[in-house]
């Protein structure tokens, strides 16, 4: 279970989360949903450790993540970031193998080899393992960030905005891939990840976490958070609900 | 195959450190020898130090384009030695003991470099434009304040600063070699032992970071480093601007790996072959007393501009 208390995060002199207590529930995949700038990547990468809090707690089952070494902590929780420039050219293995490196620190065992071929088999990246990244598409490259952040092997697995550059299948494989994993049954990870778009929120997710403004707006269920009423205050413009094939959909009216 | 090239990068260099030290050979064979000993190990630990202090420093620069020399590390060795002349008077500065010179002056140049280098790369390292610029107009500074104070020295005094503003290998001293030899030595080694962690801080900070690597940590470390090695090498023979990136970019092309493992070994023997087959070529094969330095800066001038140029905007 993650749980922050009063959390306030401050960038360059400016305070970006108000105060935010909430509780994310260990299973499954958590949304984090709200309009641009409402702070979800930062509360993210505060959660993760990446960001430094100006003041309350951040605990992720029981540890402290502000006070756990850099190693245990990237054995906790792995991040895939928005894209960021990176040196050098990397071929997808090279690029996945970097998410045992938490775990081997420079010297590769046969373990950490066979969960990067696992991981780059999970997510339909063996045929292109030679490949350059930069030689790669929007969407493939995703992919393989994706894959190392699974190759990290961490209980919980957070992801800023994952289905950026994605097409509709990918986007569709990829979600379903996560929700496989977190499942009971899967290999026991629970995902956070940031989301844009409420109907993945509402097809795949188990909790929705949403934010305005840096403060906490809602918390629960997605049942729960993802009405109407709610989703229309949240974004300050009409919504609407509505069901096809038993699958709710939101829009914005 | 990066292993193999590394070997082949090896091997090129004895050849060229055998042919420049036997070529030609006359009587006194001893003190022919051991002139050209003296100065073959200035150019091996000068190219060594500057091909790896530069991987390094583009590493955690983030930054392929920048070397230390570019951000403004030649306009302080510049500076300082016009400062130092300024203040002991040519006399005094030439009097010194060769050995407490070059001491001094490694030790400001370190300190000044971490100051530089921090400045630098505290915020924004990965903005080229701000790094480039902060660093030129720097450069711009040091030579103006410098230039300023070299019209207050006599003639006497500004030829003591004109020698030690270009390169030289030829009046390298035995003893300063005793010094610059192990700490370069350690310098490089301990960059080398870095290289997991630097593959690691080449995927960006924030990657790094979520993979447990202490990325502020490893980057006062490996600007440590890179200041003792540009320090010492450039207090040994002079500022070689363009040295670093022509090794650099040579060692990326031809080992087409991301390890640091085999990019700092394959740089730094890149940056001593330049420097040992060029000097050949220039002394022994062609007979010309015209510095090499001339030659490496306006082929690593030319590749600087060649990479800007080249470069996709952000």
């Amino acid at each position: 279970m993650i749980e922050t208390k009063d959390l306030r995060v401050s960038i360059a002199q400016s305070e970006l989360i108000h105060g935010i207590s909430v509780t994310i529930p260990k299973g499954g995949i958590t949304a984090v949903i709200g309009p641009n700038g409402a702070g979800k990547s930062t509360l993210l990468h505060t959660i993760a450790g990446l960001q430094s809090a100006a003041s309350g707690t951040v605990t992720i089952d029981g540890t402290d993540i502000a006070r756990a070494r850099p190693q245990d902590r990237a054995r906790l929780v792995a991040i895939l970031t928005q894209n960021q420039p990176m040196l050098g050219r990397l071929t997808v293995e090279d690029l996945v193998s970097f998410g045992r490196w938490p775990h081997h620190r420079g010297r590769p065992r046969p373990e950490d080899t066979a969960i990067v071929a696992e991981a780059l088999a999970e997510f339909a990246l063996t045929d292109l393992s030679d490949r350059l990244l930069d030689t790669l598409s929007g969407g493939q490259r995703q992919r393989a960030f994706v894959a190392m952040a699974w190759a990290q092997s961490t209980p919980w697995l957070f992801l800023d905005e994952p289905l950026n550059a994605l097409d509709p299948r990918h986007a569709r494989d990829l979600m379903t891939r996560l929700r496989d994993l977190s499942a009971p049954g899967g290999d026991g990870r629970s995902v956070v990840v940031v989301l844009h778009d409420l109907n993945t929120a509402a097809g795949f997710a188990d909790h929705v976490i949403a934010l305005k403004f840096g403060h906490l707006f809602l918390a629960g269920p997605k049942a729960e958070v993802l009405t109407a009423e709610n989703l229309s205050s949240l974004f300050d413009t009409p919504f609407q609900t509505t069901e096809v094939k038993g699958r709710q959909l939101v829009f914005p009216d | 195959m990066a292993e193999r090239r590394l070997l082949l990068l090896a091997v090129a260099l004895l050849l060229a450190c055998a042919a420049f030290l036997l070529w030609n050979l006359r009587q006194p064979v001893g003190f022919i020898l051991g002139l050209r000993t003296t100065k073959l190990a200035a150019l091996v630990l000068v190219g060594i130090a500057t091909g790896a202090a530069t991987v390094l420093f583009q590493t955690v620069a983030m930054n392929r384009l920048l070397t230390p020399g570019i951000v403004g590390f030649d306009a302080l060795f510049i500076f300082l030695q016009t400062l130092l002349v300024f203040t002991l008077g040519g006399a005094g500065y030439t009097q010194l003991p060769r050995m407490l010179t070059f001491g001094i002056e490694t030790v400001i140049l370190m300190a000044c470099a971490m100051l530089l280098f921090g400045t630098l790369l505290r915020k924004g390292a990965t903005d080229v434009t701000r790094m480039i610029l902060t660093g030129v107009i720097l450069g711009v500074l040091l030579r103006g304040l410098a230039e300023m104070i070299q019209r207050l020295l006599d003639p006497s005094e500004f030829a003591v600063v004109q020698g030690a503003m270009f390169v030289s290998f030829g009046a390298v001293k035995k003893e300063a070699l005793w010094i610059a030899a192990p700490v370069l030595a350690v310098a490089v080694f301990l960059a080398w032992r870095m290289s997991a962690s630097l593959d690691v801080a080449a995927l960006g900070r924030t990657r790094a970071r979520s993979l447990g690597l202490d990325h502020d940590r490893l980057v006062l470390s490996a600007l440590a480093l890179v200041a003792a090695m540009v320090a010492v090498s450039t207090a040994l023979v002079g500022p070689i601007t363009f040295l670093g990136l022509l090794a650099a970019s040579i060692a990326h092309g031809l080992m087409k790996s991301h390890r640091h493992a085999v990019l700092i070994p394959a740089a730094g023997l890149i940056g001593a072959l330049i420097l040992v087959a060029g000097q050949f070529v220039f002394e022994r094969v062609l007979g010309l007393q015209s510095t090499l330095a001339v030659l490496v800066e306006f082929f690593g001038g030319f590749l600087f501009l060649a990479l800007v140029l080249k470069r996709r905007p952000a």
